[in-house]
């Protein structure tokens, strides 16, 4: 809030003997921090300020409205019970759980096969200019589309298992949507369907921007095709990961709606992330305090995956 | 500069003020029901208020549905702008109460006598601590069977009075060839059935006890072991597809004769009349087996907020016209509830409508009238999701047996108490 006074004072001219010169290098000067202070000013409020809110509200006994006196850890205490409930399991166990399954394929398998598109396309083949957004516009959709019409299309009574027992191949069976042990793979393959297009194009752009001399002084050494991408051109996409992986990593958390479209909770909640289980107990069971500690777990775990490697990507610049 | 700024803001201000002393002839009005059927409905709440001269205006909310509708409240309400009045659902009706957000309506009830017409059982949501706070809307039961009246003919069935009738009756269905059982794999769904095999497995006592009163002994009975294994039992003539289906879905299957029977509150009866089917010659419509005489119900209501006074005329019209008696039977005819009031003459109502007024009010007589736990009407949501989550998981198999469930459930609305 500071930023914001700081420069309404710069803004009004307060004599007319200074020179108006001088009074327009401050504006400059003053102007970056004049447009930034607005979405500044917004992100304390709305990002920093409500995960304290969260915090906070996750150590009272808030249930359908936020109650201020704190209660203490009851609500983590009930969530850590509940990590250990695994047979029957609890929504919460089913929740982190299927967090581990999404976040690990979905962020490994977009990875790779973005990967492995990018260099089939970088391979100077014809027509690239058309086969590259055919990739790329899954992205354009949003998790609701995507999410229907994967649940359209893997409803054994009606997409592929209804289409192939029409055409003739009667014993084909693929019921994992309705399935309360693969549900969550479905996800993943919805998931990964939409994102694997721009993560291609993301490595794409990076491929696009190796040097083509180091490539020719490899080959001239003898450097085999394959030698030739895992020594030299992977080596050299790291940035190209990192950025990846931090676009996917907050997709996957973050991915509540592909849920909800695509198997509305699956069999007896078996598809649940830890954002339904956010959505569901804050607002559906009027459970504020077990709804906010679940968010505060949410966010300790990202921060504990992301920050460690952001440091160790970030630290190494200065080589 | 300045002085142009400030004259602005006055005049700004100026128009808001003059805006808000239009409010008084003005309903501000939270709700969900925006499809066809239901649109249609309310529109007839409309038009007897603009007769009075009050206009109607719909708070709007995104992406529909009764969730979003309650998080649209719920952010309004933390802001003090309240509704007039909003479509609401049970416990939610108290919790707002509770935290003294709802106004008092006891002098429009006592002068229309709503505490004589209005079913007892009821009252316990549109009543807090004495005062009105809701006028219900409609009564909607979910104990009913709805049958294809071509194939039941087709299979020779006749109506199940008892448990094992009923699944005599699936089992002929299931010999001639069609799915026995509509069922739409949510949770919701799956408990909504299950509260019909509670009552019917356990009686209404026993029902009351243990899903409105939420007594350990009875959760935990022998009895309860009982009905999940008849819930069980009832899951093994569902098609192999079910897990997810919505339930109009399930409905359309009844319809077009796919499947026999479904097991669902009477708004599957909206989706007859959407077909074009009549009751009583294209589908049948009988209490669930060993559940007649009881009603196990849910309501709409409109929750009415503590507005300043300027709205509250506008409120007291509102509610009186909710529960006129012309408004409760237009209403109630297109949306296949039957009316909130006991009184209300039934001659504009189908047959399953007439049987479901008649059950009402003997059930109100008969103090069998219980609150639905799926619908949220027997327990506070809390303890509602949780035996869903019960019911649902033990539909699905990640509870194996009905000891299993039994233990889970007592633990599960233990933990949200």
């Amino acid at each position: 809030m500071s930023t914001v006074a700081e420069t309404s004072m710069t803004l009004t001219p307060e004599h007319d003997s200074r020179p108006s010169a001088s009074v327009r290098s401050r504006l400059q000067d003053a102007l970056p921090k004049i447009v930034l202070a607005p979405s500044f000013a917004a992100t304390i409020v709305f990002v920093y300020g409500f995960i304290l809110w969260t915090i906070y509200l996750s150590f009272t006994n808030s249930k359908t409205f936020p109650s201020y006196a704190i209660t203490g850890p009851r609500a983590y205490q009930r969530l850590w019970r509940w990590t250990f409930e695994s047979d029957p399991p609890s929504s919460w166990y089913t929740s982190i759980t299927n967090m581990g399954i999404f976040g690990f394929l979905y962020i490994f398998i977009c990875l790779a096969l973005g990967l492995f598109l990018a260099i089939l396309l970088d391979q100077k083949i014809r027509g690239e200019g058309m086969l590259r957004p055919i990739y790329l516009y899954p992205m354009a959709l949003s998790f609701i589309v995507t999410g229907v019409a994967w649940k359209w299309f893997l409803d054994p009574g009606l997409g592929l298992e209804q289409t192939l027992h029409q055409w003739g191949w009667t014993s084909f069976h693929f019921d994992w949507i309705k399935n309360k042990d693969f549900v969550i793979y479905t996800v993943v393959i919805a998931g990964v369907w939409q994102a694997s297009g721009f993560i291609m194009a993301m490595f794409l752009a990076g491929l696009r921007g190796i040097d083509g001399e180091i490539m020719k002084a490899a080959q001239i050494d003898g450097a085999t095709t394959f030698q030739l991408y895992r020594r030299i051109v992977i080596p050299l996409l790291r940035p190209v990961f990192l950025s990846a992986f931090i676009v996917l990593a907050h997709l996957a958390i973050k991915s509540y709606d592909l849920v909800v479209a695509l198997t509305s909770g699956g069999p007896g909640g078996s598809a649940w992330l830890p954002s339904n289980f956010m959505y569901e107990y804050t607002f559906k069971r009027n459970e504020m305090a077990v709804g906010s500690a679940s968010a505060v777990i949410m966010l300790m775990t990202i921060t504990a995956i992301i920050v460690p490697y952001l440091y160790s990507e970030l630290r190494e610049k200065p080589r | 500069m300045l002085r142009k700024l400030l004259i602005g803001t006055a005049l700004a201000s100026g128009l808001a003020f003059a805006a808000h002393a239009e409010d008084v002839k003005e309903v501000q009005m939270l709700h969900w029901w925006t499809s066809g059927g239901e649109a249609a409905a309310l529109n007839v709440l409309k038009e007897d208020l603009s007769k009075e001269g009050y206009a109607w205006k719909d708070v709007p909310v995104a992406g529909g549905g009764g969730d979003a509708a309650m998080t649209a409240l719920k952010a309004m309400v933390a802001a003090g702008n309240y509704p007039t009045a909003s479509q609401m659902l049970g416990y939610t009706v108290l919790d707002y109460a509770a935290a003294g957000v709802m106004g008092d309506l006891t002098e429009t009830a006592v002068k229309e006598g709503w505490d004589k017409s209005v079913p007892v059982a009821l009252q316990k949501f549109s009543v807090y601590d004495g005062k009105w706070v809701a006028a219900p809307v409609n009564v909607h039961s979910v104990n009913w069977l709805w049958i294809n009246k071509a194939v039941m003919d087709k299979i020779g069935g006749t109506e199940p009075k008892t448990f094992d009738d009923f699944v005599a009756l699936l089992d002929k269905a299931k010999a001639a060839g069609v799915i026995p059982l509509a069922l739409g794999g949510q949770n919701w769904q799956e408990a909504t059935m299950f509260d019909s095999v509670v009552l019917s497995t356990g009686g209404p006592e026993f029902y009351k006890k243990a899903f409105n009163d939420l007594d350990e002994e009875s959760l935990k009975s022998d009895t309860m072991k009982k009905s999940f294994d008849n819930l069980a039992k009832l899951v093994t003539y569902v098609d192999p597809n079910f897990s997810g289906r919505d339930w109009n879905l399930a409905t359309a299957m009844v319809i077009k004769g796919d499947a026999l029977v479904q097991v669902m509150g009477d708004w599957a009866k909206g989706e007859f009349n959407a077909a074009k089917k009549a009751p009583g010659t294209d589908f049948l419509c009988y209490r669930f087996p060993g559940t007649d005489g009881s009603v196990i119900y849910n309501s709409d209501m409109f929750g009415m907020f503590n507005v300043p006074d300027d709205r509250k005329a506008a409120q007291v019209a509102l509610a009186t016209a909710t529960l006129s008696k012309s408004f409760q039977s237009a209403f109630n005819v297109v949306k296949g509830s039957v009316p909130a009031r006991t009184d209300v003459p039934d001659t504009d109502f189908d047959a399953c409508g007439k049987k479901g007024m008649a059950d009402l009010k003997a059930a109100n007589e008969g103090g069998t009238l219980f609150g639905s736990l799926a619908q949220g009407y027997g327990a506070p949501p809390a303890v509602a999701n949780a035996y869903k989550d019960v019911v649902s998981k033990f539909v699905h198999g990640q509870i194996k047996t009905s000891d299993e469930a039994v233990t889970e459930l007592v633990k599960a609305i233990d933990d949200a108490k």
